[in-house]
């Protein structure tokens, strides 16, 4: 299922600058799967090497933090909004 | 409440706010009898204090140990090219005297440790964190939890930038909920390496401005449990919700970090020199 997800301007560089783009899965790991497919390298950062999701980097469902949700496992649908959002400390 | 008397020159300054429903002239008294803490006179640190010294907060502190550099001024608008060279608390404190010479406000000259944040803090009502690195904002986070004082959250990358309001106390979240880790060193540049839109600073700091008006004044609702995303190129706002973290080693239930540390280490950044 196709779902919209927003990039944060750290990861646009994958993905040609743009700063949303659309990605298909019943599931966010689906979803992020499809994305690094589309885009390679763009979820290096954002699911670890141990195939769980990083600490630095939260990831939503629409408004909600999908560690408050399945983590990687929740399900997605049409409609749905991802939304990735790095820690960012500029001042 | 306070029945702090108007002076004349108060009247007539704070006018608009005194004939403001939500503030009024109890607001106000409110304002004037309060106090708020400033880390960082940079990017965001400039619109904050401005706008908190033009209110009235009746003590400003500001915390900073750089210099003006001729790179600041694109963004950070409480330096002038005469400043340049000046150190920033110097710089911040006569310009805030120049917008309203009837507050008070106090220049912390330094860099901020676990050795120092709690002597520094003490004295505000409130604290709001303008720096730009992640050692400090964890430090802030855990001295604020522990002092139990409001933390008004702001930072900024680019064109993005993020502002909400953590509140001490049970249950509640704080920072360190929200982002349990900082991100491995390399990974986020800095200002200095992946530059900033100079407006971006002045739109999240005039948010933080307002939360911490509104906590002084105890009036409205506050970011407290959101975080606010702004992005400036495509002018859009995006709220998502922040919980309470059960497992966070600050203010969840077992917490693991119950005194002050620094946070370099953590970090995978240099320590400072004290």
């Amino acid at each position: 299922m196709p779902v919209q997800v927003k990039l944060p301007t750290i990861l646009r560089k994958h993905a040609g600058g743009e700063q949303k783009v659309t990605a298909d899965g019943a599931t966010l790991r689906d979803v992020l799967g499809d994305l690094e497919k589309r885009y390679p390298g763009i979820t290096k950062n954002v699911v670890s090497e141990d195939g769980g999701l990083h600490r630095f980097i939260n990831v939503y469902l629409n408004d909600e933090d999908v560690r408050y949700l399945g983590s990687l496992e929740t399900e997605v649908g049409e409609g749905d909004t991802v939304s990735i959002l790095p820690a960012v400390a500029g001042g | 409440m306070s029945d702090r008397k108007f002076t004349e020159d108060e009247v007539q300054r704070y006018a608009r706010h005194i004939i403001l429903p939500n503030v009024g002239g109890a607001g106000q008294r409110k304002l004037l009898d309060s106090s708020a803490l400033i880390i960082g006179a940079g990017g965001l640190g400039s619109p904050i204090a401005m706008y908190l010294a033009a209110a009235g907060v009746g003590r400003i502190g500001i915390v900073d140990f750089d210099a003006v550099d001729v790179s600041n001024l694109q963004r950070q608008i409480l330096h002038t090219n005469a400043d340049v060279g000046r150190s920033k608390v110097d710089s911040a404190l006569e310009h805030l005297r120049a917008i309203n010479p009837t507050i008070e406000v106090v220049g912390h000259d330094t860099l901020l440790f676990s050795t120092n944040v709690f002597e520094v803090m003490e004295p505000y009502d409130v604290i709001i964190d303008g720096t730009d690195n992640f050692p400090v904002r964890y430090l802030v986070n855990d001295a604020t939890q522990f002092l139990g004082k409001p933390l008004v959250y702001g930072s900024i990358y680019q064109f993005e930038g993020q502002a909400t309001v953590f509140m001490p106390g049970q249950e509640t979240p704080c920072y360190r909920c929200l982002f349990p880790t900082p991100p491995p060193p390399g990974t986020v540049p800095s200002c200095a390496e992946g530059g900033v839109f100079g407006v971006l600073p002045g739109v999240i700091g005039s948010i933080q401005a307002t939360e911490a008006i509104k906590l002084l004044t105890g009036e409205g609702e506050t970011l407290e449990g959101r975080l606010l995303l702004y992005d400036a190129l495509d002018m859009s706002f995006q709220e998502v919700k922040i919980r309470w973290d059960a497992d966070c080693p600050v203010c969840g239930k077992e917490p693991t970090i119950t005194e002050l540390i620094d946070y370099e280490q953590f970090c995978g950044v240099p320590a400072r020199p004290q």
